[in-house]
């Protein structure tokens, strides 16, 4: 994969085919209940357990939808620079599956409560807009089990009806780098808003993928197949290079692309057919009948959006210019909020140059290390601040910092307590920096003679011996000073 | 014993509250009585035992400021019934015991009722006659081998043998209307959104309406007070301020303006239909109201509009029928095949047709031209209703174009059994209120019934226009118990 | 308009419904009657109509964000054509 967003073309015969890549993201809506149920959303729980009546499709039970769930999808437009829709409806999209109970997915087809919006990405090359068709609500199915039984499938109801976002992005994206940052930037977007945990170990975020292949320069779309429920963004992009290159070969061999529904084998690297033609789907949408439509006046939309939170984009660009970051460390601080929070707690009360160095220096490194977030790091924003302030006054240099650093990670977390008990303070006394600069000279007669004769670089050695025989304590930038001058 | 269950059902409550007769007499004669009449088929499941503790539980302890302390009542077998066995008349739901009760029925719990069993009915409300229920035909009481109309068949049959002295239906495109028109009784559909879906097996959702069914319009009143209630658990539920219907009642109609559309005049139809619309209408102005010619225009386009919308609503109502959750499942080589052959053994032939109907109407390619044309009509129709609402405050119709008929003469010919509907489907689409009331008899002696449609939430003047008429006209069943003898 | 075998056994598939020959003539007769009655409707013309997407006299009903329902797993298999207790059984889907 391009390290540098070159262009993501596939050459066969000296033909160059550009690769068209558009995605469907299911974001599961962050509420406690259901979109149309009072039972629970939680992960995780045992099955059937978080069932309603409702859930599960009992005759007579009827729809109630969760106002939160809309509000959620409305702040989530928002987010996405789009267009909030005054009235949606509810459709019906009806087929059969076991996870199904009802034999339909409410959902919403010809009337989505958002319309057009975009997304920015920060591509090593610039900005580039990725362009979203439309986001709309619709209930989660159940969960099929195939692995248990050896005989049959079972059914779980828990995900049953909890509510999801589908954001539909246009056919915009161009590589698998784009894809990545396209996916890592709506999560973003959705965490800042704290509408979608975006967590997709658990199944909160996953995408349908489309794909279609064009010879370079041209301007009509080609067929495109669509790859169902791709739950990461390492998958994704490996079933898009599999799935361009196959269509690549069919154009060489003088085949056409048929349009269809793909799954991506994750053992064996390859997309393969999901329905025969003769099975295709017709999904029969019609307004659902149990609810009305979804009237929304601008008011009520207005009191959404004084409620968002300065987001990604904003926060950057308040970065570069309150802070002066570059636009690449700015980013890295940004694309998520802990991060963003822990950076501003942190440059609150110390140097915002040091900050930055050391969040995304040392602390991600301890975090990737560790392989946990910055909501669990061991050193809170408020200890970071204090080391950053015991280098920048002096008290410690930048490499026993590294040091305190070590032992914050692991049992100490106050770094002024550090460096008090273990007693890790700088040496800046200039009258005992000499005293050991002068031993280490008389120490040395050969070296000081070869030095004086022109060997400049030994210069680095009497640092050394001055920072051995101090314990690394002493103030580099006074034994540089102080030695120059005794050895000139 | 037998005289009590002659009683109707204010008059069973006078007697309940003036402690003349006890809940357990009362059930007991019911249920008796329903014992004997087990030749009309008119139940599917009963709760005779548990209605009797109920009954004596009532006795021990009774509240008599509940609107129907201590009556028995049997329902329509398309409302769900806690621990009570629940069919819709279908075999695909004939092991189903819900372990939830619809709203309608906790509406006629908490007023003091007590539910004796539930009515046979068109599997899934989908029939005139009530012979497609998988329970079997239903006799009419009024003569043997006559149907006693769909779907809520059982539920008329029941009321008009006195099984029950009040019974609630479903109607669609006219289940309940259709046959109180066919067996002498008083059927009334609220406006949409009066009474509580929720729990009600669906039919159709954008027409289905629960509504009483009992002997008289002041029974109606009762019923309906009872059952009517803003429900927070049915989206399409309306909250508006529900009126004291049995109290407000009155058969003064001075000055009422009556609309008479002249669309309902169809060919074909029996002259003592007219001549009984004739008669109506005589009443309506010796009492002092205002009859008024109008148009409807659209009325000829509702009955195909309606077999677009309620099977297309229906055949992804039907979808959960599967086989996996609850209810008949036939065994398959994989899913497909399973849910193939549970839904083909599991449904009987005019769901089926239903479900096709609604399936190819919906289906990619025709749904602007059937569903979404369909929709529009809806439309039209509502506007022609809003249209004559601006010059009256009812409109008087026959309720069907015929009296009941024999069992299986229309059952090969599904367009002439849909005809059935014709006066009764617009109103379903409209979402308006009407009633049927028994207001004489043809030549062969069937019961012949007159409808009141009003306008939304309006139901206090159409159960008053009804009062009146039924004052003037005395009507009578004659019922001979043959089915006993 | 005719609705052929080949349509019936379409919307048989569709609506999961298997449909025996014999039974699928006779329902190609029913239908084409329903239909012809149907057609009924093209006579009206309809282009400037708004469709009716709902009959009720309100607005969307909006429900609070609360969990109210609790475990009910027993009450959900109780009708279950299984015996498993914790989950639904269908025959084994091969995707």
């Amino acid at each position: 994969m391009s390290k540098n967003n070159e262009e993501y073309l596939i050459k066969r015969n000296n033909i160059e085919y550009e690769v068209i890549i558009g995605l469907e993201v299911h974001a599961q809506v962050l509420s406690k209940s259901k979109l149309f149920s009072t039972s629970p959303t939680k992960f995780g729980s045992e099955p059937n357990t978080q069932v309603s009546l409702v859930d599960a499709a009992f005759p007579g039970m009827l729809p109630v939808i969760n106002e939160f769930c809309i509000k959620q999808a409305i702040k989530t437009g928002i987010g996405l620079n789009a267009k909030i829709n005054n009235r949606s409806i509810f459709d019906r999209k009806n087929y059969f599956y076991a996870d199904l109970p009802q034999g339909y997915q409410i959902s919403q087809y010809k009337n989505p409560i958002v319309g057009e919006g975009s997304v920015t990405l920060d591509m090593p090359d610039g900005e580039k807009k990725i362009g979203i068709e439309r986001l709309h609500l619709e209930q989660d199915a159940g969960k099929s089990i195939h692995d248990i039984d050896p005989k049959n499938t079972l059914v779980d109801l828990n995900r049953s009806g909890v509510a999801l976002m589908e954001i539909v992005s246009k056919p915009d994206l161009r590589s698998l780098d784009e894809v990545n940052a396209y996916i890592k930037k709506l999560r973003s977007i959705m965490r800042y808003l704290g509408t979608c945990d975006g967590n997709m170990q658990e199944g909160s975020l996953r995408a349908d993928v489309n794909v279609s292949v064009r010879k370079k320069g041209a301007s009509e779309l080609g067929t495109r197949c669509e790859i169902k429920n791709v739950n990461s963004i390492k998958f994704m992009q490996m079933a898009i290079n599999y799935e361009a290159n196959r269509q690549v070969d069919i154009l060489e061999d003088g085949g056409s692309i048929d349009q269809e529904t793909r799954l991506f084998d994750t053992k064996k690297n390859e997309t393969r057919s999901m329905r025969t033609k003769e099975d295709a789907h017709d999904y029969r949408y019609f307004p659902d009948p149990d609810l009305l439509p979804l009237e929304l006046n601008d008011e009520y939309i207005d009191d959404i959006k004084k409620d968002i939170p300065e987001l990604p984009d904003e926060k950057k660009k308040r970065f570069i210019e309150k802070f002066k970051l570059s636009p690449y460390e700015a980013n890295i601080l940004v694309s998520d909020i802990e991060t963003s929070k822990y950076f501003e707690e942190v440059s609150k009360k110390s140097d915002v140059k040091l900050a930055t160095n050391w969040i995304t220096g040392e602390l991600f490194a301890l975090l990737n290390d560790k392989s946990i977030e910055i909501t669990e790091s061991p050193i809170s924003s408020e200890n970071l601040a204090k080391l950053i302030n015991l280098i920048k006054d002096g008290t410690i240099s930048g490499k026993i910092a590294k040091t305190v650093f070590e032992i914050m990670a692991n049992k100490e977390k106050d770094p002024v307590k550090i460096v008090e008990e273990r007693g890790l303070k700088q040496q800046s006394d200039p009258k005992e920096l000499e005293m050991i600069i002068d031993k280490v000279i008389s120490d040395n007669p050969k070296n000081v003679e070869a030095y004086k004769s022109g060997k400049d670089k030994l210069f680095g050695f009497f640092v050394g011996q001055v920072m051995k025989q101090s314990s690394g304590k002493a103030n580099p930038q006074l034994v540089n000073e102080i030695l120059k001058k005794k050895l000139n | 014993m037998s005289e009590i269950t002659n009683f109707k059902l204010c008059d069973l409550v006078d007697k309940i509250k003036k402690k003349e007769l006890s809940s357990k007499e009362i059930t007991e004669a019911f249920i008796n009585r329903s014992k004997q009449s087990t030749k009309l088929n008119s139940y599917i499941s009963d709760n005779f035992d548990d209605a009797i503790n109920s009954a004596e539980e009532f006795d021990s302890k009774p509240d008599l400021n509940k609107k129907i302390p201590g009556i028995p009542i049997a329902v329509k077998d398309l409302f769900c019934t806690k621990n009570l066995r629940t069919t819709a008349g279908s075999k695909i739901l004939e092991n189903f015991i819900p372990t939830y009760e619809s709203t309608v029925t906790q509406n006629i719990l908490n007023n003091g009722g007590i539910i004796i069993g539930k009515l046979n009915c068109d599997e899934f409300a989908m029939g005139s006659s009530n012979e497609t229920s998988y329970y079997g035909n239903v006799q009419n009481p009024i003569s043997e081998n006559l149907v006693p109309g769909g779907s809520s068949g059982g539920s008329a049959s029941a009321l008009a043998a006195k099984l029950t002295p009040a019974t609630i239906g479903t109607d669609t495109g006219g289940s309940i209307r259709q046959p109180a028109s066919f067996t002498g009784t008083v059927g009334l559909k609220p406006t949409y959104g009066s009474c509580s879906r929720y729990g009600i097996v669906a039919f159709a959702s954008s027409l289905d309406q629960a509504g009483p069914m009992t002997h008289d319009v002041k029974d109606c009143a009762l019923l309906l007070e009872v059952m009517s209630s803003y429900d927070d658990k049915d989206s399409t539920s309306v909250d508006f301020v529900r009126g004291n219907y049995l109290k407000d009642l009155t058969d003064n109609i001075k000055g009422k303006k009556i609309g008479i559309p002249k669309e309902y005049r169809v060919d074909g139809m029996p002259k003592e239909i007219e001549k009984l619309w004739e008669k109506g209408i005589k009443i309506i102005k010796d009492n002092g109201g205002d009859v008024i010619n109008i148009s409807l225009p659209n009325t000829k386009y509702a009955l195909p509009a309606y077999y677009i919308v309620a099977p297309a609503e229906a055949s992804s109502n039907l979808a959960r029928y599967d086989g996996v959750k609850y209810g008949f499942r036939s065994k398959g080589e994989n899913l497909i095949d399973m849910y193939e052959k549970t839904r083909s053994e599991g449904f009987g032939d005019e769901v089926k047709r239903r479900i096709m109907i609604g399936t190819y109407v919906l289906s990619s390619g025709y749904y602007d031209a059937y569903y979404l044309k369909a929709q529009k009509v809806r439309r039209l129709i509502k506007n022609d209703f809003d249209e004559a609402y601006t010059k009256v405050d009812a409109i008087l119709t026959p309720s069907t174009p015929s009296s009941a008929f024999k069992i299986g003469e229309k059952l090969n010919d599904p367009v002439s059994m849909y005809l059935n509907d014709i006066f009764t489907v617009p109103i379903n689409l409209a979402g308006l209120p009407a009633i049927s009331i028994p207001a004489g008899h043809d030549k062969k002696g069937f019961p012949l019934g007159l409808q009141i449609i009003g306008k939304a939430f309006d139901e206090q003047n159409i159960l008053n226009i009804a009062y009146s008429i039924e004052k003037n006209i005395e009507y009578i069943n004659n019922i001979d118990d043959w089915w006993i003898k | 308009m005719t609705i052929d075998l080949k349509t019936i056994k379409h919307i048989s598939k569709l609506s999961r419904i298997s449909i025996d020959e014999q039974k699928a003539k006779k329902l190609s007769n029913d239908l084409n009657s329903i239909f012809e009655f149907i057609e009924k409707l093209n006579e009206l013309d309809t282009s400037k109509t708004e469709a009716l997407t709902s009959i009720a006299e309100t607005t969307l009903k909006l429900r609070k964000d609360k969990i109210e329902s609790k475990n009910i797993r027993e009450d959900i298999l109780k009708n279950s054509p299984d015996e498993n207790k914790d989950f639904f059984v269908v025959p084994k889907v091969v995707e």
